[in-house]
């Protein structure tokens, strides 16, 4: 089935413009994704000879966290634990007007259009350092016994993206279920447990530094994470961050 | 924040169970008293410094972090949806900022003469509580006071453990249960009193 939709646009020519909404009238097919959507509104802003709406896109298929929009005020769209990629047309109706929107932070400042730039984020894992595995061959599996709850604790942590959606969901504006994440999907294994009070002060201090809020519990981090990681991953964090700064003689 | 909202919960249990006795039919007598045993305690002496340090850092602190993350949030969304968030929840410094409001009028009220200018002696405490609310003004500041107060509480309870890392799947949900539950009784309970007096003294 086709459907026309009425899409308003956040366009910002670079870093320092002002930026402002545009509409656009789309034409599409029920189960186009999203992106598909927006590359059917640049080929036709192509053969206009105008500028296409700059957007982030990678694997489409919901694992790499490139793709993030703020869509009808959601972060990812309406549906739950789903990727802007991985949400199709057919969750719309026809004639709808769609609002779509660069993630609004002050630590994700918008380069162009609906990009905006996440690389406090790599500065944040960055920061976490190294954990100590041995390089070379593969080891023998299950070599290091590890409780099952535990595995899977670190499983669902690791299952972040670093999409930011957490970040743009927050009224904070804050990185918490972010680094939480990465924070326990590493504390939580025996690998990762050697470095762990010295990677949590270090990658708190530059969450911190890189002017991202405060964690207030409000929870809506947890509701527009595509992974759906838990913000039981923030009270760990906060648990490992005092944990590093009263029971660790390490000053990282 | 956590820690100083914590000892806020208790004081404030504590708070209600000596001024709930006003209520009682026996004309301050059991009030009177327990106020003479906080007045003349050295160990409540001590604990009200703690208190009074504690409102301080938990107002001084709230408001760094309100401007930390006004800052941090960058441009508004022209649509705003904050899926799990509560009205409670993203408010927190405006309820904090009108129960202050309401915390200064009531220090000034009864604090202020009994610790500070010694204008209200103790024994007369209960018939100043009485004589203040008889006005109906203030009977609906206390009330509406209150509402902001549960709003707070019930936000606050819960994320206090939250921030102290003390989550566990079995003991979260009862302290959820239980924030909601110290919620809703301990400001319904300070309400009931100038509602009491007002109609029933």
């Amino acid at each position: 089935m086709h459907m026309k939709l009425t899409l308003k646009i956040w366009r910002q020519e670079d870093k320092d413009s002002k930026g402002k909404f545009e509409s656009y009238e789309v034409k599409i097919n029920e189960h186009m994704s999203f992106l598909e959507m927006l590359d059917v509104l640049n080929q036709e802003l192509i053969e206009l000879k105008k500028d296409p709406v700059a957007f982030e896109h990678d694997c489409r298929e919901g694992i790499c966290g490139a793709c993030g929009l703020v869509i009808n005020g959601r972060p990812h769209g309406p549906l739950q634990g789903t990727t802007t990629c991985q949400l199709h047309m057919r969750h719309f109706k026809d004639g709808q007007t769609v609002w779509i929107e660069p993630y609004r932070a002050k630590a994700f400042p918008v380069i162009k259009d609906l990009v905006v730039d996440r690389s406090s984020f790599d500065r944040i894992v960055q920061a976490g350092g190294f954990i100590s595995v041995g390089t070379g061959q593969a080891p023998d599996g299950n070599t290091i016994p590890i409780e099952s709850d535990v595995v899977e604790k670190s499983m669902d942590a690791a299952a972040c993206i670093g999409c930011g959606s957490c970040v743009a969901a927050c009224p904070n504006g804050a990185a918490m279920l972010f680094t939480a994440a990465k924070v326990s999907h590493l504390g939580l294994l025996p690998q990762g447990k050697i470095e762990h009070h010295g990677r949590v002060a270090t990658m708190v201090r530059q969450m911190d530094k890189e002017g991202f809020g405060n964690c207030s519990n409000i929870y809506a981090c947890e509701a527009e994470c595509p992974k759906e990681i838990s913000v039981d991953t923030i009270a760990y964090l906060n648990r490992s961050y005092f944990g590093s700064t009263f029971m660790s003689d390490l000053s990282p | 924040m956590s820690l100083t909202g914590l000892f806020l919960i208790l004081f404030l249990i504590v708070h209600l169970t000596i001024n709930f006795t006003v209520v009682f039919n026996d004309d301050g007598m059991l009030f009177g008293e327990l106020v003479h045993m906080m007045e003349s305690s050295p160990l409540i002496k001590v604990i009200s410094y703690v208190l009074y340090l504690s409102i301080l850092l938990h107002i001084i602190q709230a408001y760094l972090l309100y401007l930390q993350n006004r800052k941090a949030k960058g441009q508004k969304y022209k649509i705003s949806t904050r899926a799990n968030a509560t009205f409670a929840s993203k408010n927190m410094t405006l309820l904090g900022s009108l129960i202050l409001i309401f915390l200064i009028i009531h220090l000034l009220d009864f604090f202020y003469g009994l610790k500070i200018s010694h204008t209200l002696p103790e024994e007369a405490l209960y018939d100043e509580v009485i004589h203040v609310y008889k006005k109906p003004g203030y009977v609906v500041l206390y009330t509406v006071s209150m509402i902001f107060l549960a709003l707070h509480l019930s936000q606050g309870f819960q994320s206090a453990f939250q921030t102290l890392g003390l989550n566990h799947r079995k003991y979260t949900p009862i302290i959820k249960f239980l924030g909601l539950v110290y919620s809703i009784i301990i400001p319904l309970g300070f309400a009931i009193i100038p509602v009491y007096v007002y109609f029933f003294k």
